[in-house]
């Protein structure tokens, strides 16, 4: 192969108390496709995002066709060369094509009149250069999802970029699309352009790269020719990590089918989900981000509805249409986003702890301020949360304690099914084990958790059983003794085990 | 006199929840500028300190406090009511209208005109809630409607209603105390009682602070939203009939601006124009402080045109002072 075009040296990235990246190195070569690997959270959108100038290295260096560069902001990487084309598409959808891919370096006449022609035109030659049949003049927002996507890649040639870096470019597209797509990389390949390709899926890794780099904890692992691996060993070194210690499972036996889910379909997001979770359980669900595991379990809560299937609590046939039906079936939904959906965050904690409890002590006008109170600490007190006061602001409360209060106003209202969706997200090591604590005790009373989670070595830990999904689909289901990060790994990307 | 009042008041507000300790460390800055304000006007003008000149401050806040406790429950659930100011004219004329057109007696009278006021809250809260149409585009367009239903209703002439009857009603007294002043205490209780001693109240903060994790909660967040609208609808609806009865007219030309006026006084007061953050307290010392600084101005004889300007000025300056300071408690 021909002459590198990108070399990162040491990339060194801190984020307040995370190392996001540690001494990675990175090299992609002209007409190359390599396609960046690894689990949420591994780095790889980090690294990314260094190279296209939105965060700033801590430490390292960028070499782009052998000169060494500075990359401050966005503008810095546009100028060496660099287009990022992000996951979400950011094009503005009342424009037109010609708008979008030369807004902001719109060609003008002597008065600063926009060229419209001259732009049109231009827009057009770009177009018809990579075979697309898509017409300059035509509004973005009537295009189809793929084709936005060319407009993207359009827009970013259109800097002369030299380095292409597409994150997760197939996640909302059709086969027909990705084909579609992957013709263009063939020809941007061709013109010499390197193309750095961020993807879970392997079909299309082996279907579009000449290397594989894999990213794991924020560090650079290994880099494969596609040719010449294959998908088990690619797995292997996105999880070969030792399981850590201070996860701890309590078995012990389990009760009666507290939720069982039977055919639930709701159209374009999930389909024939069937499932059952027993009393003392701790049912795992895995997958990627974007799977679906969220969006089923919002259905079951009654905050979406879904077009078919059947949910049965305790053997008996419900029908939940709203969270209030939900939780008068006795299930609880700890979202996976407590800032946007689990806390009131201008409130205070023990306002947030009662919200869905105030019956029990709010009476008409009659606040009975005693009852508030003891509730209120006997759940500080069982969760072990650390704040200065229940009057105190939630914000001003860390990541941890922000999450075992979520808990709390869901465990007030003693639910009998138990959904925690991420449950330890962007909580520091301390909390993580409490929670868990948290889960064994209540599993140990008799009630039936779901645990949705991004990360294995918790998934493995804490399960009795876990439900991998792909696609809005049940990948697969494994029993305690059948757990390997690997095996999860093979169901949640689709590789071939 | 005055001592009385306040005594009271506190006595009252101790028994709904109130903190007055929390209420100075929250008003801190506007109370101070409010008793400035006060010990100014009394040494430049005699006639500010006395029992006649302070229950007429009361009475003639007495509007503005109504429409500014409703429009306090519809800011903290992140909305606006731009049409207070005209369902106070529409009530005001339907009851107007009816008694002297019509022959309705006073009672049935002025339900119906506070009814029909209530409604068009209802119809904003419907609204709102169900097609998602933002609520400053929704009161405007209400704004425009009762506006225009005053005046389709009367012709656009004032409606004049000479029955001591139904004047009484805004122009009586309890005591030596003004009936409308009696009227906006007995709201700003039933406001307080609901923000500060039931679910609903706890309920209108959710909406307001977060109401994506509201959903989650199971609150139900449309129910909530038609309640807010109703109340405001009632209050500006109540405040009309009153206005009407003591004017001896109804005047599809009056409120104008009256909802603006409301805003300023719940904003000076400390609540969030972006939700989830007010005091019914605050609202009231917003109230007073423009009641007392439009008095001011006029014992002083500063004309109206300049009494605009400073009211707009005295606006901007609060509300700045107000947000540094929170800003600086933020970064603590």
């Amino acid at each position: 192969m021909s002459k590198v075009i990108l070399e990162m040296k040491n990339i060194h990235k801190r984020f307040p108390g995370v190392y996001a990246l540690k001494d990675v190195n990175f090299e992609l070569q002209a007409g190359e496709v390599h396609g960046v690997l690894g689990e949420n959270g591994a780095g790889k959108s980090t690294l990314m995002k260094v190279l296209g100038g939105i965060y700033k290295v801590d430490d390292g260096e960028i070499y782009i066709e052998g000169q060494k560069i500075a990359i401050h902001d966005v503008e810095d990487s546009q100028n060496a060369g660099v287009s990022i084309i992000h996951q979400e598409l950011v094009l503005v959808p009342h424009m037109s094509v010609a708008e979008n891919i030369f807004s902001g370096r719109e060609p003008t006449g002597r008065f600063g009149f926009i060229k419209k022609e001259e732009m049109l035109e231009k827009a057009q030659r770009l177009l018809d250069f990579f075979h697309l049949d898509i017409n300059a003049s035509q509004l973005v927002c009537k295009l189809n999802i793929a084709e936005q996507q060319m407009v993207e890649v359009a827009r970013a040639i259109s800097f002369n970029s030299k380095i292409l870096v597409m994150d997760e470019p197939t996640s909302s597209l059709t086969e027909k699309e990705v084909r579609f797509l992957f013709a263009t990389i063939q020809n941007l390949k061709s013109q010499g352009v390197g193309i750095i390709y961020i993807s879970h899926r392997m079909s299309e890794l082996f279907r579009i790269t000449d290397r594989i780099t894999v990213m794991r904890d924020g560090q650079y692992i290994s880099t494969k020719m596609t040719n010449q691996t294959n998908v088990n060993e690619l797995i292997s070194l996105m999880v070969g990590r030792e399981l850590t210690s201070y996860y701890h499972k309590i078995s012990h036996g389990l009760g009666e089918n507290a939720l069982e889910v039977k055919e639930l379909t709701r159209r374009g997001v999930f389909s024939n989900i069937n499932f059952n979770l027993r009393e003392g359980e701790i049912l795992g669900f895995s997958g990627l981000v974007g799977a679906g595991r969220s969006e089923i379990m919002k259905s079951i809560f009654g905050l979406d509805r879904f077009d078919s299937g059947e949910i049965y609590i305790r053997g008996k046939e419900v029908t939940i249409k709203s969270p209030n039906d939900a939780m008068n079936f006795g299930i609880a939904l700890v979202p996976e986003n407590r800032k946007d959906e689990g806390l009131i965050m201008k409130g205070q904690v023990g306002y947030n702890m009662t919200l869905r409890i105030l019956n029990q002590f709010i009476k008409f006008i009659n606040v009975n301020t005693a009852h508030e109170n003891q509730i209120i600490s006997t759940y500080v007190k069982k969760l072990g949360i650390r704040t200065s006061s229940t009057l105190q602001l939630i914000s001003n409360l860390s990541g941890g304690n922000q999450q075992k209060v979520v808990i709390a106003k869901w465990l007030a209202a003693k639910p009998q099914i138990l959904i925690l969706d991420e449950p330890t997200r962007g909580v520091d090591v301390n909390a993580k084990a409490e929670i868990y604590e948290i889960m064994n005790r209540l599993a140990q009373e008799g009630v039936a958790i779901i645990m949705i989670s991004s990360e294995l070595p918790e998934i493995i830990n804490m399960s009795d059983r876990v439900i991998v999904v792909r696609n809005g689909s049940i990948a697969g289901m494994l029993k305690r003794e059948e757990f390997s990060q690997e095996r999860i790994m093979h169901m949640a990307t689709g590789g071939i085990s | 006199m005055l001592k009385v009042i306040t005594n009271n008041t506190a006595n009252f507000f101790k028994k709904i929840g109130f903190d007055i300790v929390e209420f100075i460390k929250e008003n801190f800055g506007i109370l101070i500028g409010f008793a400035v304000l006060c010990v100014a006007l009394s040494i430049i003008s005699p006639a500010f300190l006395t029992e006649s000149n302070i229950l007429n401050i009361l009475r003639q806040v007495s509007t503005n406090a109504n429409l500014a406790l409703g429009m306090t429950l519809v800011i903290i659930i992140c909305g606006i009511d731009l049409s207070v100011g005209s369902i106070v004219a529409l009530s005001g004329t339907v009851t107007g209208g009816l008694i002297a057109f019509s022959n309705v007696p006073i009672t049935a009278a002025v339900f119906a005109g506070i009814l029909v006021g209530t409604l068009a809250g209802v119809f904003n809260g419907v609204m709102v809630a169900y097609t998602g149409i933002p609520s400053f585009i929704v009161t405007l367009a209400m704004l425009n409607i009762a506006r225009g239903a005053a005046y389709v209703y009367t012709g656009g002439q004032p409606i004049r209603v000479m029955n001591e009857d139904f004047n009484v009603i805004g122009a009586g007294y309890l005591g030596a105390i003004p009936l409308p002043v009696i009227y906006s205490f007995i709201f700003l209780l039933l406001t307080a009682i609901i923000l500060n001693k039931t679910k609903l109240g706890r309920h209108i903060y959710a909406v307001g602070g977060n109401k994506e994790a509201a959903r989650f909660t199971g609150i139900k967040i449309k129910q909530i939203e038609i309640f807010v609208y109703t109340f405001s609808g009632f209050l500006a609806a109540f405040s009309g009939v009153v206005l009407a009865a003591r004017m001896f007219s109804g005047q599809p030309t009056v409120g104008n601006g009256f909802e603006l006026d409301a805003i300023a006084a719940v904003v000076l007061g400390g609540t969030s124009m972006t939700g989830g953050i007010g005091k019914i307290g605050g609202t009231l010392i917003g109230v007073l402080v423009i009641g007392v600084l439009n008095n001011g101005l006029n014992l002083l004889n500063i004309n109206s045109f300049w009494q605009l300007i400073i009211k707009g000025i005295v606006i901007l300056a609060a509300v700045y002072v107000d947000m540094m300071k929170k800003r600086k408690e933020a970064q603590v």
